[in-house]
């Protein structure tokens, strides 16, 4: 039989464009769009591209219940067998919208669904449980990888064949354990893993601890008015010029600004260099990542206490998680040593 | 990076951001759903009055969340 196969990709996979078009409607085009081609060449006659939804990555992120409502019209309507999404890489919001997309498609239609990301992409947190997610690398170069890694894993789940563990076949583990009779007891596995751990050499633990990145949250502030309040973003502002060369995207550092003399962003002082979303409103007032205006306007009247003199600003847009949270740490060690009662960051 | 600033200087970090779900896994305690993802702090649709009320009233929610006891994560809605 040919399988029918659904894909869903965001505007720019489509051709539609880049961020100026992230706020593209949910769209259907017969056939593959994109990477859809490779994908049903991978299948090898075995499957057929039916249809392709498309939707744009602001859209889904913003609306994600509408826009989740009409993608899942549209894969309805063309009866699929399999829905593919993406490959995002490392892309938050395409990650998000392929993770959304395939959960629900999974559960609201019954049908397997495959979904391709980097494993530091938010939507690998948010889905890996809810549909099967391929590890591929952090940009689009790994896209010859990506797609026959997510065939792959779909072809033996229309098959139903047996789908091994999660580090053999290449996806993310998905927090299931499988039971089966080991010719060991537990007892003995347990001591062969301590020996190897006191010897130093490998050993892979039979139940991983989940690695939880909560923290309790910090003591409120107790006076308001007399509070040093700093700003923060990572929304890619920084003065005119990007004086230290910030990346646009996977930022490696991080800007530290002076604005105590300063009351106000404007295109003449400051704009975004941030490649992660449509500049057009952050260039004509900067205000709109970074509201620095209004805070001074409450500074005055006395709401608070004062803004703390220095900004803090760096791109969060495809940066590695080990960068922001160094950002994070390095900021913070800043902040205690000047006395800051509390922050507020702003991202996009 | 919310959650490492909060962790290191013992302080609240409010965050303004759209995707409440992102900010959920990052780990960021006080969260205050922003507008849009290109205009967090900002409506340019509602002309310049607007745009200003609509940050006014983020960041007054902000100072709330900031003076909110809370013991875990928690959305400062509206």
């Amino acid at each position: 039989m040919t399988y029918r196969i659904v894909h869903y990709i965001n505007q720019f996979y489509a051709g539609i464009g880049g961020e100026e078009m992230a706020d593209h409607r949910p769209e259907l085009r017969e056939g593959f769009v994109g990477p859809g081609m490779q994908i049903e060449k991978l299948f090898n006659g075995e499957g057929r591209v039916v249809g392709t939804v498309i939707c744009g990555d602001g859209y889904y992120g913003e609306n994600t219940e509408e826009a989740r409502k009409a993608c899942l019209e549209m894969i309805k309507g063309l009866k699929p067998d399999i829905l593919f999404a993406g490959p995002a890489f490392n892309a938050g919001r395409y990650g998000f919208a392929c993770g959304d997309i395939a959960a629900a498609a999974g559960e609201e239609l019954g049908i397997p669904t495959v979904s391709g990301m980097y494993p530091e992409n938010p939507g690998v947190e948010l889905y890996s449980k809810k549909t099967y997610i391929a590890i591929t690398s952090d940009s689009a170069r790994g896209m010859a990888k990506a797609l026959p890694a997510m065939t792959n894993i779909g072809i033996k789940l229309l098959k139903g064949e047996k789908m091994g563990p999660a580090r053999l076949e290449g996806y993310i583990h998905r927090g299931i354990r499988k039971s089966f009779f080991h010719e060991k007891s537990g007892a003995e596995r347990a001591v062969e893993m301590l020996l190897a751990k006191l010897k130093g050499s490998e050993f892979r633990t039979e139940y991983e601890m989940p690695v939880f990145n909560k923290i309790p949250p910090a003591p409120p502030v107790k006076d308001l008015s007399k509070a040093t309040i700093a700003l923060i973003s990572s929304g890619g502002i920084v003065p005119k010029g990007n004086p230290d060369h910030i990346r646009v995207s996977s930022a490696e550092s991080y800007g530290a600004y002076d604005i105590s003399e300063l009351r106000n962003m404007t295109p003449e002082n400051y704009e975004s260099i941030h490649g992660g979303y449509d500049r057009e409103w952050a260039n004509v007032d900067p205000d709109v990542v970074l509201p620095l205006d209004v805070m001074r306007e409450l500074e005055e009247e006395g709401v608070f206490g004062k803004i703390h003199p220095i900004f803090y600003t760096t791109t969060g847009t495809g940066t590695a998680v080990a960068n922001a949270e160094r950002f994070g740490r390095e900021i913070g060690e800043e902040l205690k040593k000047a006395g800051v009662d509390a922050a507020i960051l702003t991202s996009t | 990076m919310t959650r490492e600033i909060e962790r290191v200087a013992g302080i609240p970090v409010v965050q303004i951001a759209t995707i409440v779900p992102i900010m959920l896994t990052v780990g960021t305690n006080r969260i205050v759903p922003g507008v849009a993802i290109p205009h967090p702090t900002g409506n340019p649709a509602l002309g310049p009055e607007g745009d200003r009320a609509v940050r006014r009233e983020l960041l007054l929610r902000s100072f709330k969340a900031m003076t909110t006891d809370i013991t875990e994560q928690t959305i400062f809605e509206k």
